[in-house]
C-alpha cells in the first residue's frame, strides 16, 4: 500500500509544481506588501498645499485599509524641497518611502542645477490630480476682469503693481512672468514662504494680485474678500461653483499653467512595488472624501500611472524649462 | 450679549464629559511633548491629527489644541530644569529660569512659569472671545514692513543685555547674524554658504543650536565641575509657591505687557511666539528697576517670555478660525484636520458651525485650566527627575537632546551641529561670551532679513517704505529708542552722580 501511495504524492506534488510555474508568468512576481511604516515625503513645508493633501490623504488610506502600513508624513522642506529630492534619491530601492511632489521638481533642479538631480532619477508612480491657478485680486479692487488689469498694468509706471507668490523661481513667479511678457509690462514680484501668506498678503492689500491656488483662496472668496479673475487653463473648471470664472484662453491669452500633483518612489523600485503604490492610489481616488476634496479644491481630476505617466513627464519638464529659460529664471 | 450666550454656549459643549476627557488626554500628551526638546508642538500635533479621524471635528480641535496648550506650557519645564529649551519659543525661558533652578529656586521659577502662562492664556482667550474679527482685521494691516518692524523692536529690546562686555555682546550677536544668513534665500531662489551641504540648504536651525550651546554646554559644564548638578534641591511645597505668587503679583505689569505683546504677535502671520517671548522679555529688562539682575536669576525675567508665549499660542489660532489662514505652523497642521473632518474653514465658519467655534473657545477656558491643574499636580515628578544621580540623568538628557535635534529636520547633519554647537557652548561660558545674544540674532535675523527684504522689494527699492507707513514709522522710533536706552541711562546715571554732591552740599548749607 505503502509502495503505492509514494508515487500518487509524487504525481500530485509534480501536478503541483507543474501549476504553479504556469500560473507565475501570469501574476508576475509575488506581490509587494510593505513592511513597516512607510515615510510620506513632503518637499515643502508645514501648512502648503503639498503638506496638506499629504496629510489629508494619510488618514484616508488608514481609515480604508489601503495599505496595511500607515503612511507617516515627513517634511523636508530645504531648499524649496531639494532636500527631499536628495533624499529621496539617496535611498534608491527603498519601497518605503515615497514622495508628494509638486511643480518644484522641475523648477527646482533647473534653478539649482549643482545639486544633479533631475526627475528621471526617481520612480514615478502616479499623477493624482492637476491643480489650477486663479488670478486673483482683492474685492476692494478697481480691476473687474483681467482687461482691466492689462490696461493698468500698462498705464501705470514699471514695477509699481506687486504680485505675492510663492517661493522664488517657481511656478507662481513663472506665471507672472509669462503675463509681463504677453502684456509687455513689468510687475513686482514678492516671495512669501507659503500660499497661505501669499493669500494673506493679498487680503490685507500688501500686494495687488496673486496667482493662488483655488484652495488656498476659496475661503477669503466666499468671505468676499477675493475676486477671481481667470484661471490659467485650456477650459473652464468643472466643479459648479468656478464654472463661472474665465479661462485664460478665451480672454484671448494663451497662457496656461496647472501644476502636478504627483506621487514618485526613490530609484531603483521594482514593478511589483509600483504596483502596490498604484492600488493605493486608485482606490483613495475613488472615496468619497477625496471627491469632496476635489470639488473644494477645484482641482483637475488627472489620475494617470504607469508610461503615459512618465511620457507625460518629459513634456511638463520641456513646458517648465522652456518658461523659465524665456522668462530669465535659470541662472547662467 | 450675544457673545456671551455664545460662549454659554460653546462651554456646554466643551464640559461635555467626552469632551473634557479628550482635552485632558491632549493636554497631559502636549506637556509630553513639551518636555522633549526638539519634538515641537507642531510635529505633536501633525503626528496626532490622524486619531482624530473619528473623533468628528469638535472632538477632533479640542484635542489637537490641548495638546498645542499642553506643550506650549510643559516647554518651559527643561529649560528650567536643565537649561534645554523643550520648544523654540521658550529659549527665553532658560535666561533667568536656569540659574534659578541652580540657586535651588526651582520651584519658584516652575510654579512662576505656570502661572504666568496660565494668566497669558486666560487673558487672551477673553480677548479672543470679545474681539477676535476686528483683531483679525487689524492684524491685516501688518505687512512685511511692519513685520520687520517689530522683529527689529524686539532685537533692539535686546540691545545691551548681557551687559558685561559690549565688545562681547556684539560680536556674539555678528555670529548669530552670520549663522543666520546660511541656508536658502527665498528672494533668489538660490542656496547661500551652505558649502555645497544639501542638509544645510534649511539654515542652521536654531532650536538645533540652543540646545547644543545651552544644554550640552551646561552637562559640559558640571562634568568639569565634579558631576553634580549644582544644587538643584527643588523642594515642591506650599510655601515656595505661595511666595512666588506674592513676588508675582508685583509683576503684574509685566505678565499684561507680555500678554498682551504674545497675543498680537501671535496673530500677525509671519511673527508668532518665539519673537513676542524675546520681545517680552527684553522689555521687562528694559522697564525693570533693576537690569543687571536679568540673566542672573530674575523670576521676572521667567514671567515674560511665557505669559507671552502662551499668549501668541491662543492668538495663532484667531486668523485660523475667523479668516482661514493659518498663523502659525501648528495652526496650519490644524488647518488640515478642518479638511479632514470635513469644514470649510474661512470666515463662514462662524455662522456654519457655531458648534465648532464656539466648542473651541469654551474648551480654551476648560483646556488651560485643565493644563494649570495637571501640571501644577506633576511638579513633584519633575523635581524628583532631579534626584536622579547626574552619572545617569546627563547622559539620559543628551540622548533625548539628540533625539529632538534630529527631530527638527529629521536629518544626521543637526547631531553634528548639536555636539558641535555643545562644545562651543562650553567655551563660550569659560571665556564669559553671552550666548543670549547669539540665539536671538540668530533667530531674529533670519526672519529679519527675510521681512525686510519682502518690503524693500515692495517699496522698488526704495527704502522710504519704512518711514511712510505709520505704524512701522512708529515701531522704528520706539526700536531706536530701546537701542539708545543703555546710554541713556549711563547718562542719566552720571549726571545724578554728577550732581549728587552739589545737592548734598546745599542741604548742608540749609541745614
Amino acid at each position: 500500500m505503502r509502495t503505492r501511495q509514494m508515487p500518487r504524492i509524487a504525481i500530485l506534488a509534480g501536478l503541483a509544481i507543474i501549476l504553479l510555474s504556469l500560473a507565475w508568468p501570469v501574476a508576475g512576481a509575488p506581490a509587494f506588501s510593505p513592511r513597516r511604516p512607510i515615510e510620506w515625503t513632503i518637499p515643502a513645508g508645514v501648512g502648503g498645499g503639498a503638506d496638506l493633501q499629504a496629510r489629508f490623504m494619510a488618514p484616508l488610506i488608514d481609515k480604508y485599509k489601503l495599505s496595511p502600513q500607515p503612511l507617516v508624513p515627513v517634511n523636508r522642506p530645504a531648499g524649496a524641497g531639494a532636500q527631499a529630492f536628495i533624499w529621496l534619491k539617496q535611498k534608491a530601492g527603498d519601497p518605503h518611502t515615497i514622495l508628494i511632489t509638486l511643480d518644484n521638481l522641475f523648477a527646482v533642479p533647473l534653478a539649482q542645477p549643482e545639486l544633479g538631480f533631475n526627475w528621471r532619477q526617481l520612480t514615478p508612480v502616479c499623477r493624482l490630480l492637476l491643480d489650477e491657478f486663479i488670478l486673483t485680486v482683492h474685492n476692494d479692487s478697481p480691476w473687474k476682469t483681467v482687461a482691466d488689469l492689462q490696461r493698468a498694468a500698462k498705464a501705470a509706471p514699471a514695477g509699481s503693481i506687486k504680485m505675492a507668490g510663492t517661493g522664488s523661481k517657481q511656478e507662481d513667479e513663472i506665471i507672472m512672468v509669462l503675463l509681463e511678457q504677453s502684456w509687455g509690462v513689468d510687475f513686482t514680484y514678492v516671495p512669501f514662504p507659503g500660499g497661505g501668506a501669499v493669500a494673506a498678503a493679498l487680503v490685507g492689500k500688501q500686494v495687488e494680485f496673486t496667482v493662488n491656488n483655488p484652495l488656498e483662496m476659496v475661503a477669503q472668496w466666499d468671505g468676499g474678500r477675493l475676486r477671481p479673475l481667470a484661471v490659467f487653463d485650456s477650459e473652464r473648471i468643472k466643479a459648479k461653483k468656478w464654472a463661472g470664472i474665465p479661462t485664460m484662453k478665451e480672454l484671448g491669452f494663451d497662457i496656461e499653467y496647472l501644476m502636478l500633483r504627483g506621487i514618485f518612489l526613490p530609484p531603483d523600485n521594482p514593478p511589483e512595488v509600483v504596483a502596490f503604490y498604484e492600488g493605493v492610489f486608485e482606490k483613495l481616488m475613488q472615496t468619497p472624501e477625496m471627491k469632496d476634496f476635489i470639488e473644494l479644491g477645484a482641482f483637475k481630476e488627472a489620475f494617470l500611472c504607469g508610461d503615459a505617466f512618465a511620457k507625460w513627464l518629459v513634456g511638463k519638464e520641456n513646458q517648465v524649462k522652456t518658461l523659465m529659460t524665456k522668462g530669465g529664471l535659470i541662472p547662467k | 450679549m450675544e457673545t456671551l450666550s455664545h460662549l454659554a454656549y460653546g462651554l456646554s459643549v466643551a464640559l461635555q464629559p467626552q469632551h473634557v476627557l479628550l482635552a485632558s488626554v491632549g493636554v497631559i500628551l502636549g506637556i509630553i511633548i513639551g518636555v522633549l526638546p526638539g519634538l515641537g508642538g507642531t510635529n505633536g500635533v501633525a503626528i496626532l491629527l490622524p486619531l482624530t479621524f473619528a473623533l468628528g471635528p469638535t472632538g477632533g480641535i479640542i484635542f489637537l489644541a490641548s495638546i498645542y496648550w499642553g506643550a506650549i506650557f510643559g516647554g518651559a519645564i527643561t529649560s528650567i530644569l536643565f537649561n534645554i529649551p523643550g520648544e523654540p519659543w521658550s529659549v527665553a525661558t532658560t535666561f533667568d529660569g536656569y540659574p534659578l533652578a541652580r540657586q535651588g529656586r526651582a520651584a519658584h521659577a516652575l510654579t512662576a512659569s505656570f502661572t504666568a502662562s496660565f494668566i497669558g492664556a486666560i487673558v487672551s482667550i477673553v480677548l479672543f472671545t470679545f474681539f477676535a474679527p476686528l483683531l483679525a482685521e487689524f492684524a491685516l494691516k501688518f505687512g512685511p514692513p511692519e513685520n520687520f518692524a517689530v522683529m527689529l523692536l524686539a532685537f533692539a529690546s535686546f540691545a545691551g543685555l548681557s551687559g558685561a562686555n559690549p565688545a562681547k555682546s556684539i560680536l556674539m550677536t555678528l555670529l548669530g547674524l552670520l549663522l543666520a544668513t546660511m541656508g536658502f534665500d527665498v528672494v533668489t531662489g538660490r542656496p547661500r554658504m551652505n558649502f555645497g551641504l544639501v542638509s544645510l540648504l534649511g539654515g542652521v536651525n536654531f532650536v538645533v543650536i540652543a540646545i547644543g550651546l545651552f544644554g550640552l554646554g551646561e552637562i559640559l559644564l558640571t562634568v568639569e565641575q565634579g558631576l553634580r548638578l549644582m544644587g538643584i534641591k527643588a523642594r515642591i511645597n506650599w510655601r515656595a509657591m505661595v511666595e512666588t505668587w506674592r513676588a508675582m503679583w508685583r509683576m503684574s505689569v509685566t505678565i499684561i505687557r507680555s500678554t498682551l505683546i504674545g497675543f498680537w504677535l501671535g496673530i500677525l502671520p509671519g511673527t508668532g511666539a518665539t519673537p513676542s517671548s524675546f520681545l517680552s522679555y527684553g522689555l521687562a529688562k528694559s522697564f525693570s528697576k533693576r537690569p543687571e539682575s536679568f540673566g542672573k536669576g530674575e523670576l521676572e525675567g521667567v514671567v515674560a517670555p511665557e505669559a507671552a508665549n502662551n499668549a501668541a499660542g491662543i492668538g495663532a489660532l484667531l486668523p485660523l478660525i475667523t479668516l482661514g489662514i493659518p498663523g502659525s505652523p501648528t495652526a496650519a497642521v490644524m488647518l488640515a484636520g478642518l479638511l479632514i473632518w470635513g469644514l470649510r474653514p474661512g470666515p463662514l465658519l462662524f455662522t456654519d458651525r457655531p458648534d465648532f467655534v464656539w466648542g473651541l473657545i469654551g474648551s480654551m477656558y476648560v483646556a488651560n485650566i485643565l493644563t494649570l491643574v495637571l501640571i501644577m499636580l506633576m511638579m513633584p515628578v519633575f523635581a524628583s527627575i532631579l534626584r536622579i544621580p547626574f552619572a545617569i540623568l546627563a547622559p539620559l538628557i543628551v540622548i533625548f537632546s539628540g533625539i529632538g535635534a534630529y527631530a527638527t529636520n529629521n536629518q544626521v547633519l543637526d547631531l553634528w551641529l548639536m555636539l558641535g554647537s555643545g562644545v562651543a557652548g562650553y567655551f563660550f561660558k569659560k571665556l564669559d561670551y553671552p550666548l543670549a545674544p547669539l540665539v536671538v540674532a540668530l533667530v531674529l535675523g533670519d526672519m529679519m532679513e527675510q521681512s525686510m527684504r519682502q518690503a524693500l522689494l515692495m517699496g522698488q527699492g526704495n527704502p522710504a517704505i519704512f518711514i511712510t507707513r505709520p505704524i512701522t514709522a512708529g515701531f522704528l522710533a520706539a526700536s531706536l529708542f530701546l537701542f539708545l536706552l543703555p546710554a541713556l541711562r549711563a547718562l542719566y546715571r552720571r549726571g545724578r552722580l554728577a550732581t549728587a554732591p552739589r545737592e548734598a552740599a546745599a542741604r548742608e548749607i540749609r541745614g
